[in-house]
């Protein structure tokens, strides 16, 4: 058990320094950085920003990650969010009651996890591909639903789940929290974790052996259709509106990159879930972190670029290699030392 | 289908060009860009009643968001021999071609919200909207409405680089020139979406003293206000009253906001370009006379006084 711990925190340790160099930057530049208070009844401050607004990113990180352990990839999570968004929102602006409008939603995610899953492990085209197509035609799906126009509600518990709180967190918070804790608990708390990573490292050797890959990889796709369409309820929530143009938009990158940062290789086998929800924390660090600094919003994306390429920098096999070498070294000679003495 | 609709149109046209060209019998082509916005839709939704209330017969092209099907509605136009062409040009380059078959046909063309870099002789004129005057007219109004008492302005840009961004933020800049009591403190980009305008206002919020330090908002276009309004809300300020809130477009949401006091004003970017343009084209077929090259339209400025309940439910309809 304390082994377990002790690896786990080796293997997070990378995401944790990474995220706390950038919180300490931002804290250097933006000296508020770190208060928060309480108002309404409610956390209040940068902080909690970050939590709240990395949400969405978050949320799909965890279908991302399972996704790619496949080896697969899922390019349609943004254009799910939308369509997700859209029928949520069509549906309350219909008057339906909150648990129809929020099932509505949430079915219309797995089933669009359905199709990609159908694509790419029945018909066997390639994920990068097989997602494509949802990615290019769910905007289209949306703004059919919303016919063009941003759709706005008035459902006191729709708004909730965007901007409502819980404990003093503000509830996408406490979604992600809880989701995310959730599937890591279920994929390492049995054996589904390690038979994706086997899908992931070999899908014909894993079938060989008698793992019902089809359906795991369907069940993949669904989870991360799921995510998606948690997220687009929040992003729609929190704007009391379906904008099926911009819910969403450019996502499914910044939760690819989350789970790069997360260090979970895009080649499939192993990963980490917990290590992907830091990563889409660390992007939204940065993302909070140029937004309060007050440079002018031309470095916006420069800054953004240069933060991240340090950091994959700092976790590519070659320079880990050779910190290991140069940490080893350093322990070897102390030991030497102590032994001479 | 579509042949069917070009031949029979064809073979009307020509039985009428030789009766004299009235206003009840013009039939004119209309090349929009798609429905890429609400904003677009509505003055899809216009162009349409404008021609109704004209007695216009409208072929309406939609591209897409495309050049190509553009200049193939152009082309399908001039074989019809409509009497007038409007477009709302996607791209501004490449038109060269397509315009000079129009000028050779003798079919005049009006260029609808955005211009190309065509020379000028090439269409009749066109309809736009300025966007530094309306930039101007946001931020007169700031002036006037915070009366030499020291503010500081908070500006939510539209997205990084596009000209109503720039143009907007120029234009807001002159009017505050020579009035040291108004001051922008931060700038940022919103991208133009609810979203973004709500995330970066949050973060303005917390970098100026929990909102304390804000006198004024200063939108690029209404749905980044509306999504700020909210976070000022969240911070448990009150948009309107102890942040003023000044954006551009005149969207029905943001006159929603206004009736309920949440936002203060908004400068319109008319969706009726088609009427100011209809006007030059019957003017110049009545009697041949020629308008400017550029018929810049009206960037009025509504506030709470304007009775933003009603504007909306005129608004509501027209398809944003």
């Amino acid at each position: 058990m304390i082994d377990n711990a002790k690896r786990l925190g080796r293997r997070l340790l990378p995401q944790f320094v990474a995220l706390a160099m950038i919180l300490v930057l931002i804290r250097i530049v933006f000296p508020d950085f770190f208060s928060i208070e309480i108002q309404n009844g409610r956390l209040y401050g940068s902080l909690i920003d970050i939590l709240n607004r990395g949400a969405p990113v978050a949320l799909l990180a965890v279908g991302m990650t399972v996704v790619i352990a496949t080896k697969g990839i899922d390019l349609s999570v943004g254009a799910v969010m939308a369509i997700c968004g859209a029928v949520a929102a069509a549906s309350s602006v219909r008057g339906d009651p909150l648990l129809l409008t929020l099932v509505l939603a949430v079915g219309t995610g797995l089933i669009c996890g359905v199709w990609n899953g159908f694509l790419v492990s029945v018909l066997n085209i390639q994920p990068i591909i097989a997602t494509l197509v949802l990615m290019v035609a769910g905007r289209g799906i949306a703004q059919l639903v919303t016919e063009g126009a941003i759709l706005t509600f008035n459902d006191p518990g729709l708004i909730f789940v965007g901007s409502g709180s819980f404990l003093g967190l503000p509830m996408p918070v406490v979604i992600w929290l809880v989701f995310g804790i959730a599937v890591a608990l279920l994929v390492r708390r049995t054996a589904l974790g390690m038979l994706i990573e086997a899908v992931g490292i070999n899908r014909r050797a894993s079938t060989l052996s008698g793992i019902q890959t089809p359906l795991l990889l369907m069940a993949a796709y669904m989870l991360s259709g799921l995510c998606a369409a948690i997220a687009g309820l929040i992003v729609t929530a929190d704007i009391r509106g379906a904008d099926a143009n911009n819910a969403g938009l450019w996502l499914e990158l910044d939760a690819i990159l989350a789970v790069v940062v997360g260090g979970t290789s895009l080649l499939g086998g192993r990963f980490s879930i917990v290590a992907s929800l830091i990563g889409a924390m660390i992007i939204q660090a940065v993302n909070t972190g140029i937004l309060s600094s007050g440079f002018p919003p031309e470095f916006n994306l420069i800054i953004k670029a240069a933060i991240i390429v340090i950091i994959l920098v700092i976790q590519s096999p070659r320079v880990q290699a050779g910190m290991t070498f140069l940490s080893r070294k350093s322990v070897r000679r102390d030991t030497a030392e102590q032994s001479v003495q | 289908m579509k042949l069917k609709t070009a031949l029979a149109s064809a073979t009307i046209l020509a039985a009428c060009m030789f009766g004299s060209a009235s206003a009840a019998d013009l039939t004119i082509g209309f090349s929009q860009i798609g429905s890429e916005s609400g904003w677009r839709a509505a003055e899809t939704t216009l162009t349409k009643q404008q021609a109704e209330k004209r007695g216009i017969d409208l072929k309406f092209a939609d591209a897409q968001q495309k050049q190509e099907n553009q200049i193939k509605a152009l082309r399908s136009f001039i074989a019809q021999g409509v009497d007038a062409i409007l477009i709302a040009p996607v791209v501004a380059t490449g038109w060269d071609e397509v315009l000079t078959e129009a000028k050779d046909a003798e079919i005049p063309v009006i260029l609808l919200d955005r211009t190309v870099d065509s020379k000028d002789d090439l269409y009749l004129t066109a309809v736009t909207s300025d966007l530094v005057h309306e930039g101007n007219v946001a931020g007169k109004w700031l002036v006037d409405a915070t009366a030499g008492k020291p503010c500081n302005v908070v500006e939510l840009q539209g997205t990084t680089g596009s000209s109503p961004a720039i143009d907007r933020k120029k234009g807001f800049e002159e009017a505050l020139k020579g009035h040291d009591n108004l001051k922008i403190v931060r700038s940022q980009t919103g991208d133009f979406t609810r979203t973004k305008g709500k995330e970066v206002m949050e973060s303005f919020l917390k970098a100026e003293d929990g909102g304390k330090n804000i006198c004024a908002l200063y939108a690029h276009n209404d749905d980044m206000a509306v999504g700020a309004i909210q976070a000022i809300k969240e911070a448990g300020l009150k948009p309107g009253k102890d942040i003023l809130v000044v954006s551009i477009d005149a969207v029905p949401d943001i006159f929603q906001a206004m009736a309920a006091g949440e936002a203060n004003a908004t400068v319109e970017l008319t969706p009726n370009m088609a009427g100011p343009a209809l006007d030059a084209l019957e003017a110049f077929l009545k009697d041949g006379t020629k308008p400017a090259k550029w018929i810049q339209t009206e960037s009025k400025l509504y506030t709470q006084a304007d009775d933003p309940q009603k504007v909306y439910e005129e608004k509501k309809g027209l398809g944003y």
